[in-house]
């Protein structure tokens, strides 16, 4: 048996994705009409054996809760909440609930940072781990994957014996070049691990019982990269399979489009149905670039123009003459006639004005770059000056008629009176 | 057989204000709602009596010789081409045109040729006639003299003196560059390059040889893009007033338009306010367009949104596009489909396939 743990963080985290978090939880943010988190639950109900996934975060439990009982119905397997009130770490956390995971005794168990996105081979992940357990020594083995030399910096380095991908160094967020093999966030443990988190738990206790100060971290805060797994390695327990599958990690807005992309493109091979298919509807159909999603609930004007790489949520109200490319439109929004979409995400709710012009700066990796990974650029540049990115609507707000959105980011419950560029507007 | 009336028309350099569209065509060609800029100038002479337009050119005279000729026989006005072989300023031009203007004793008119105007000439004539002395300039009311000749005149409109781009606050009245001369003018002016407006006029100031004619209603000096759409309001509001069965009326029409029974516009459009589509123009469907001009043969494709542009001849402006800010199309420039430009100044034949979101020139 086996079980998957997906850490979904809480509200003080992931800030960078805002506004866009402002009114929903970043995990359950739709990604290809889908909620991020449903992406890692379907590629894990694709592993024979799986029984249970656990979903472990500091959201309040109205905010998940529902979320994961409408998942369990949906694909008929245990799909639990289970909430941390305080602040423990990745390897504190899953220490605190090691009841709740090893029970059942599964053999081994995946545990998958929320935010990653992938067309996860966890599979092969496994079948390898377990290739390393027989001689009953593998811990954990790390997903691996390629990133430019400068890139690599802003994640965790893994040094490798390259015959037995044994990991002989780990270093998280190296200040100078260690590895371009990076960790993806993604893992399958062995249940021994709680051994070795354990000890270090046990370690902290007696530091603190000695006098010393745990400093402003909560007691039983372990943190996964720097304090388990980073003193593992050489000691023949860790491993890391290199894959070069498609991997990126959902950090800032800007991003949302790019993963939104390959998940439609994964669509194509893994779930057609959800792709937009205009010789499959009925009657009279508008104009598809693929990929496109559209949610049944939207209602499309046939006049308009969608694609490539666009997703149109439940209730969405698509007019005539309409042009959307490269964008994602959340539930309920309305886009009046002859408008145009680039590059932006309209919030839930929104409305756009017939004849505005919403349009943002595409922020992909560097298509030149091999292995180059989103750049998750800050705000501001140097220069203090706003970094041009997608256009981003937060919820219900409101574009008038003939005006142009250009590179600007606008928090929820807004309704605008002119024309913005490159602003961001509170 | 009675002698008619004479007029002077300086038209002129390059028109390097106007750029790009005048790179295709001289100037006093480019069409203001849907005519040519000289030829409202011409009707409105012949109007008033004038039999004889002698055009002070420089630059580009054969096609303007050859596209004239044709509008002047319906016309039934001599026009007589006085060729400048270099640039005599505002002034030298009169003195050029000494043989044709001294041949009558009678007044002749002499215009900028970057007027629009309700030109009100029989006025201009009658007043000129009244006061008696050898000359009289029109003047105009402006909210912002400073870039301006300004005039400063008696309460019997006898002018006292001119400042030109005065810095404080002088007076409001500025030159609209229409005047009527006496032959004895010519008199005053030397055969070399000299400004009428700062060598002449203050002289003829200081005889009290000069009156002031207040021009009522609009006025523009339409030698560059801003201005020529303010313009253009500015006649199509004038032409509401006056001759309102010449503005279009059809479904999407709003405010006044005025297009050319050649063009052609589709379905669910808004046209307008204050726009003028050429002959031949194809609107398609789903297209915005607000104060602006769409020259001859050009086409704007579907859903597109245009405010404060000049499209020029043949130009082709893709699906989705947005253009703005004064932004100047050459003639048959390329608009590539979801494309934006904010204030361009296309020259001809480009063809633009990124977006221009702020003000620049396009070579």
């Amino acid at each position: 048996m086996l079980k998957a743990v997906i850490l979904i963080g809480g509200p003080q985290k992931g800030t960078r994705f805002r506004p866009l978090s402002l009114d929903i939880p970043k995990p359950l943010f739709p990604v290809a009409g889908l909620p991020l988190v449903q992406h890692l639950i379907e590629a894990c109900l694709a592993i024979e054996g799986l029984k249970e996934i656990l979903l472990i975060g500091f959201y309040s439990s109205s905010q998940i809760q529902p979320f994961a009982n409408e998942m369990q119905h949906q694909y008929n397997v245990t799909i639990k909440y289970l909430q941390e009130f305080i602040a423990l770490g990745t390897a504190g956390g899953l220490y605190h609930f090691r009841d709740q995971i090893r029970f059942g005794n599964p053999e081994a168990f995946f545990v998958i940072n929320g935010d990653v996105c992938s067309d996860f081979p966890l599979a092969e992940l496994y079948t390898f781990h377990k290739e390393q357990m027989v001689n009953e020594k593998a811990l954990v083995t790390i997903m691996g994957t390629e990133a430019t030399r400068h890139q690599s910096l802003n994640y965790g380095c893994i040094v490798t014996n390259k015959e037995t991908n044994e990991v002989t160094h780990y270093v998280e967020k190296p200040s100078s070049y260690v590895s371009t093999l990076i960790n993806c966030g993604v893992y399958v443990f062995s249940p021994e691990i709680f051994q070795t988190i354990g000890a270090v738990n046990l370690k902290q206790q007696e530091h603190y019982r000695n006098g010393y100060s745990n400093g402003t971290k909560e007691a039983g805060y372990i943190q996964l990269e720097q304090e388990i797994l980073a003193p593992l390695a050489g000691s023949g327990q860790i491993f890391a399979l290199p894959v070069t599958n498609w991997w990126s990690q959902l950090k800032t807005a800007g991003s949302a489009i790019y993963a939104n992309r390959h998940y439609l493109q994964l669509y194509k091979t893994k779930h057609p149905e959800r792709l937009y298919n205009s010789s499959g509807a009925g009657g009279e159909t508008c104009m598809i670039y693929p990929d496109v999603h559209i949610d049944r609930t939207a209602h499309i004007h046939p006049s308009a123009v969608l694609g490539p790489n666009v997703s149109i949520g439940p209730g969405v109200t698509i007019g005539a003459g309409v042009r959307i490319r490269e964008s994602i439109v959340l539930s309920d929004a309305t886009i009046e006639d002859h408008s145009l979409v680039l590059h932006s995400i309209i919030g839930r709710g929104s409305h756009v004005g017939r004849w505005a012009r919403v349009e943002g700066t595409p922020s992909d990796p560097d298509p030149n770059k091999p292995f180059a990974k989103m750049e998750n650029r800050p705000l501001f540049n140097k220069d203090g000056r706003l970094n041009p990115s997608i256009t981003i609507l937060g919820c219900s707000v409101s574009v008038p008629a003939e005006t142009i959105l250009l590179n600007s980011v606008v928090l929820p419950n807004k309704e605008l009176s002119r024309s913005i560029k490159n602003e961001i507007i509170l | 057989m009675v002698e008619g009336k004479r007029a002077l028309i300086l038209v002129g350099g390059y028109g390097t204000r106007l750029r790009p569209l005048t790179l295709s065509r001289p100037k006093p060609l480019v069409e203001f709602a849907n005519k040519p800029i000289l030829l409202h100038q011409i009707e409105a002479l012949v109007d008033a009596g004038v039999t004889e337009v002698i055009l002070a050119v420089s630059y580009r005279a054969k096609q303007m010789e050859e596209e004239l000729t044709i509008e002047a026989t319906k016309l039934g006005v001599n026009i007589i081409y006085s060729h400048e072989t270099e640039p005599l300023g505002t002034a030298g031009p009169i003195a050029l045109a000494k043989e044709h203007l001294s041949k009558s004793t009678k007044p002749f008119f002499v215009l900028n040729s970057d007027i629009i105007c309700d030109f009100p000439f029989r006025e201009l004539a009658k007043f000129h006639e009244d006061h008696g002395k050898e000359g009289t300039i029109v003047v105009t009311k402006v909210e912002e003299p400073s870039k301006y000749g300004v005039v400063v005149y008696d309460k019997t409109n006898c002018i006292q003196s001119f400042i030109e781009k005065p810095q404080e606050f002088i007076s409001n009245k500025i030159n609209a560059g229409l005047y009527i001369l006496n032959p004895s003018v010519i008199n005053r002016i030397d055969l070399k390059p000299t400004s009428i407006e700062k060598e002449v006029f203050p002289n003829m100031a200081s005889d009290k040889q000069l009156y002031a004619f207040e021009l009522k209603g609009f006025w523009m000096d339409v030698g560059q893009p801003k201005d020529f759409l303010t313009g253009m309001c500015l006649y199509l509001t004038h032409l509401r007033e006056t001759n309102s069965q010449k503005l279009y009326k059809g479904p999407g029409v709003v405010g006044n338009v005025i297009v050319d029974p050649t063009a052609t516009i589709g379905n669910n459009c808004q046209i307008g306010p204050n726009v003028t589509i050429g002959p031949g123009v194809v609107i398609e469907d789903g297209v915005c367009i607000k104060r602006s001009t769409i020259l001859r043969g050009a086409t704007i494709c579907s859903n597109s949104w245009l405010e404060s542009c000049i499209v020029g001849w043949k130009c082709h402006v893709g699906r989705w596009v947005r253009m703005e800010g004064s932004t100047v199309l050459g003639e048959d420039v390329i608009v590539k489909d979801e494309t934006y430009i904010n204030g361009g100044q296309v020259l001809p034949h480009k063809n633009i396939a990124t977006s221009v979101p702020e003000p620049q020139i396009i070579m």
